[in-house]
């Protein structure tokens, strides 16, 4: 019984019913696991022991009768920038390779409350800092769809175990892409939440007024399941919202009737792939056809959201780093003063592309260099809120590519970080605006890889998001297809 | 050519909070390092500040209290260096948008009023301590205490309006005290509850252009602010006096040879790279949560000094001394609440009590003898029980054990001899042992009474009522006279 191959929801009836265990299940998806790991290198750690432990105690409780949540006694996986006590959260960093938290992250602590089972920590770029998972400290994550591909970052561990089925569902980050780019290039559902709406507390900061928590799921309901779970005010987060949270699975049968859907045409670009955009214009003419009203919109500074970004989200990565300095915590390379010991554990600590990051974001901040970049960088986040709002009052929800091109070759793009930044020019405008999005399977190319879809609604819309993204999702194979991986 | 010297003082106050600035650690000053620590003020990866209403509050209490404008929206910035106490590599601070910006304080310096006008006030939170520690484990190496880290800062700026070190030193005494009333800040230098720095610049006397200033930091007393002012002025105008120019930095204070020292060079000046911190959103402040703060404000120490004045009938300076401290001004008018006199219970408290709580160390609230003794006593002395000497030393007895002052007075037989009778009998035999002196009193050097009062007072160990035994010897020494 290839009790791996299941969705939550499925998963979920069936341990209801009594027809599976908790424990049977945890043991057949570590097992999927470990006969696919070796190609795909989608963990970091791997929690078998405590994953064991979560299980008969979820079984325990469905033998009492007590259901806590859709999660309790499923396997997830959880991105290793998320902290778990007891459970070293690397973030794909030498700096905190042997780094235990005493705490958990207020997500974390919520799955545990539901009843979930943690079955390991998925690798990343360095602190997120990437598109690829090859800026990971310990080990480059593989496509499941072609081991010679990424599968997208920095979410790319949890991407690949879930396209991979080496967990039944995931949790990523997403600053400028990190979760629906690799849900896109590995052929998964990735929501990125309203900035607000998930507590980030425990998430390790990379850019703080752009991170945020989401799931990354085999279809929309799961990741309505996952949502549900992790929404929510907390006090432990000034900027986490006091905004009630819906029923999300309430809005996935609603269909797409009576719903505008606008297109922007700056998201469809001179070089990108054409069977990208081909498959987005088709799943544009799907909802069309489910009963959705399509729209020509424009959002005009789309061209300045890369530069924007890199301003804002590296200015504040050089200070969120900043507290890796080996006095606390984490690595420490002695020296015979402060100051060189803090010159050489944070030169051995971090990869190039952190280091790099902390640069540029030391120089943006700089005396002198404030005004010209970084205020500047502020005053244009406004614009692009703007440019949104002004879309919204004439549609509901927008169709974009996720990405311009679908899963390049490993090391293709390393040499070249430009290149690889402008992978996320199509998700980068959604963090900056704070808006939700989600990504999801809208075809495949021609040489057989994932191509995704991304809506994007007004804050607060994941309903609106899950809504079009269900009705799509069923009326579409995509997100059934699985990788030929034995 | 004279010069005139310009200061400025930054000074910081912790605020009297319970938990810090954004966390929910205590804040007791007793505690063993690291104690008071949690993975918000240590830094952790992953961990968010979660902004202390209470310190706010107390913020715009003092904004208030100073006629500052209270900002309706106001934000916390990262103001970013490495030290191995500042566990995040940022201190979480205010910077273009404090909470506070205007409002003044007045002082009075040689019978002068003068208005000092304030810049801005904003929070911010304390970084911790580093022990570089001889006295502990390994001699070599430096250990750091975070208990301090965290704890809610409150960064009063003035205008560079004071001119003289005697200026500032008022200014800091009239801020001490304001804040003490406002239950805003203990005002403990030593413990660093209070900490100042001071900015200087000398100018030609009549000059309008500022002059180039130093910083002096980490002034945590009167009496060193003052000393180390006087030096750096004296300095710069010799550095000026000589041709030379003097230069931009930031010196210490060394206490020890009274001078100051430059503290870092320009090469090391700090590039703070501060941002708005995105962990935290922008503050708001309602009308009505200044109105309620508003309606909570005491009585605040001008207005108090006035009060003692119009109300007590007390000199100006009685005022000035009883309200420096709000806990003394307290002390006081529960005494005269009891015992109503005003300028009697003021002499007692200033002069007696004074004394005790310095040489004790002691608050007035910590004070064995309380406002009720003192009440008790000085009824005691009033009724004529116990003579004014004598009082004194039942004060002394029962600031020591307090004890109840009647107790004192009735344990150590203490209660004055104004028996005639019995007086008299005590002054014949003082007479006859001293002949000699009687003898010459009687010859016409009358200043001779004195010392026969002195005797007749030793004789009943203080207790005898001074105006009967003055009354008597005159008597017996005119009566028996030849």
């Amino acid at each position: 019984m290839e009790l791996w191959r299941y969705t939550v929801h499925e998963l979920h009836a069936r341990l209801c019913r009594g027809e599976i265990t908790a424990t049977a299940l945890t043991e057949a998806v570590l097992s999927r696991l470990h006969a696919v790991e070796d190609r795909i290198h989608a963990y970091l750690t791997v929690t078998a022991e405590l994953a064991q432990e979560q299980a008969a105690a979820a079984d325990a409780a469905f033998a009492r009768g007590e259901v806590r949540s859709p999660l309790q006694g499923i396997p997830l996986a959880i991105k290793d920038n998320i902290c778990t006590r007891g459970v070293r959260t690397t973030c794909a960093s030498r700096m905190l390779e042997h780094f235990v938290p005493p705490y958990d992250a207020t997500v974390v602590e919520r799955l545990r409350a539901a009843g979930a089972v943690l079955v390991g920590k998925t690798n990343l770029d360095e602190f997120a800092m990437g598109s690829s998972t090859e800026n990971s400290a310990f080990v480059a994550t593989r496509n499941p769809w072609d081991l010679e591909r990424v599968p997208g970052g920095s979410s790319g561990g949890s991407a690949a175990a879930v396209a991979a089925d080496a967990c039944i569902a995931a949790l990523g980050s997403d600053t400028g892409g990190s979760i629906r780019l690799p849900a896109a290039m590995t052929g998964v559902v990735g929501l990125k939440p309203t900035y607000g709406r998930v507590s980030r507390y425990g998430l390790v900061a990379f850019a703080s007024s752009l991170d945020q928590i989401g799931p990354l799921t085999k279809d929309v309901h799961d990741a309505a399941l996952l949502l549900q779970a992790i929404a929510g005010h907390d006090p432990r987060d000034a900027t986490s919202a006091p905004v009630p949270v819906p029923d999300y699975t309430q809005a996935l049968g609603r269909g797409v009737q009576g719903l505008t859907l606008g297109v922007p045409r700056e998201y469809f670009v001179a070089g990108m792939d054409p069977e990208v955009e081909a498959a987005v214009r088709a799943a544009v003419a799907q909802l069309e056809q489910l009963g959705a009203k399509c729209l020509d919109v424009s959002l005009p500074h789309t061209p300045y959201a890369v530069a924007t970004y890199y301003i804002l989200a590296n200015a504040e990565a050089s200070s969120n780093l900043a507290r890796y300095d080996g006095v606390r915590y984490g690595l420490r390379v002695e020296a015979p003063d402060v100051v060189e010991m803090y010159r050489r554990t944070r030169a051995a600590g971090f990869g190039a592309e952190v280091k790099r990051r902390i640069m540029l974001g030391t120089y943006v901040l700089s005396a002198g260099y404030y005004e010209a970049y970084y205020r500047k960088a502020q005053q244009l986040r406004t614009l692009f809120r703007r440019d949104f709002q002004e879309a919204f009052r004439r549609c509901d929800v927008l169709a974009t590519p996720v990405s311009p091109v679908p899963a390049f070759r490993l090391g293709e793009r390393l040499a070249d970080p430009l290149q690889m930044y402008l992978a996320d020019i199509f998700t980068i405008p959604v963090n900056l605006a704070g808006l939700p999005a989600i990504s999801l399977p809208c075809g495949f190319t021609a040489q057989g890889l994932p191509i995704g879809l991304q809506l994007i609604a007004p804050p607060f819309g994941e309903e609106t998001l899950l809504q079009v993204a269900a009705a799509y999702e069923a009326a579409t194979p995509f997100h059934r297809r699985q990788p030929a991986l034995a | 050519m004279e010069y005139e010297s310009v200061i400025g003082l930054e000074v910081h106050a912790q605020l009297l909070t319970r938990s810090k600035l954004f966390c929910g650690c205590s804040t007791a000053f007793e505690a063993d390092p690291n104690d008071n620590t949690c993975p918000v003020c240590l830094g952790m990866p992953g961990v968010l500040p979660v902004l202390n209403r209470q310190a706010v509050e107390l913020a715009i209490r003092t904004g208030l209290a100073v006629q500052g404008t209270i900002a309706t929206t106001c934000r916390f910035a990262r103001k970013n260096y490495f030290y191995p106490d500042l566990p995040k590599g940022y201190q979480i601070s205010q910077y273009e948008e404090p909470i506070i910006q205007g409002g003044w304080l007045d002082i009075e310096v040689n019978g002068q009023r003068k208005r000092v006008r304030l810049i801005r006030i904003h929070l911010e939170e304390d970084a911790g301590k580093s022990i570089h520690g001889e006295h502990l484990a390994d001699p070599t190496k430096s250990y750091i205490d975070l208990n301090r880290c965290g704890i809610p800062l409150l960064e009063i700026v003035s205008a560079p309006d004071l001119r003289s070190p005697e200026e500032a030193k008022a200014y800091l005494q009239q801020l001490k005290t304001l804040l003490e009333y406002l239950e805003v800040c203990d005002g403990n230098m030593e413990e660093g509850s209070l900490r100042c720095d001071a900015n200087v610049s000398v100018r030609p006397k009549g000059a309008q252009r500022l002059g180039t200033r130093t910083e002096i930091k980490n002034l945590n007393s009167f009496r060193f602010l003052q000393r180390a002012l006087e030096y750096e002025i004296e300095r710069q105008i010799e550095v000026l006096r000589q041709g030379g120019t003097v230069v931009q930095e930031t010196r210490l204070f060394d206490a020890q040879r009274g001078i100051t020292l430059p503290m870092r060079t320009k090469e090391e000046a700090h590039d703070y790279r501060y941002f708005p911190e995105p962990d935290l959103v922008p503050l708001r402040v309602d009308e009505a949560w200044i109105a309620r703060v508003q309606a909570s404000l005491p009585e605040l120490p001008a207005a108090r000094r006035q009060r003692f004045v119009t109300q007590y009938g007390l000199p100006a300076y009685d005022a000035e001394v009883l309200t420096a401290s709000r806990a003394l001004a307290d002390y006081f008018e529960a005494t005269v609440q009891r015992f109503p006199q005003p300028k009697v219970v003021s002499n007692w408290v200033m002069g007696e009590l004074l004394r005790a709580l310095h040489r004790f160390q002691h608050t007035p609230p910590q004070a064995p003898l309380t406002p009720e003794y003192l009440a008790e006593l000085l009824q005691l002395l009033d009724s004529g029980v116990i003579s004014g000497k004598i009082a004194k030393a039942v004060f002394d007895e029962v600031y020591e054990t307090g004890r109840r002052p009647r107790e004192v007075v009735e344990a150590k037989g203490l209660v004055q001899i104004s028996d005639a009778a019995a007086l008299e009998a005590v002054i014949r035999r003082v007479l006859a042992e001293n002949a000699a002196q009687v003898e010459a009193y009687r010859g016409g050097k009358k200043q001779i009474f004195g010392y026969l009062v002195g005797q007749t007072m030793k004789a009943t160990q203080g207790k005898a009522n001074p105006q009967l035994v003055n009354q008597l010897l005159r008597r017996l020494l005119e009566e028996d006279g030849p």
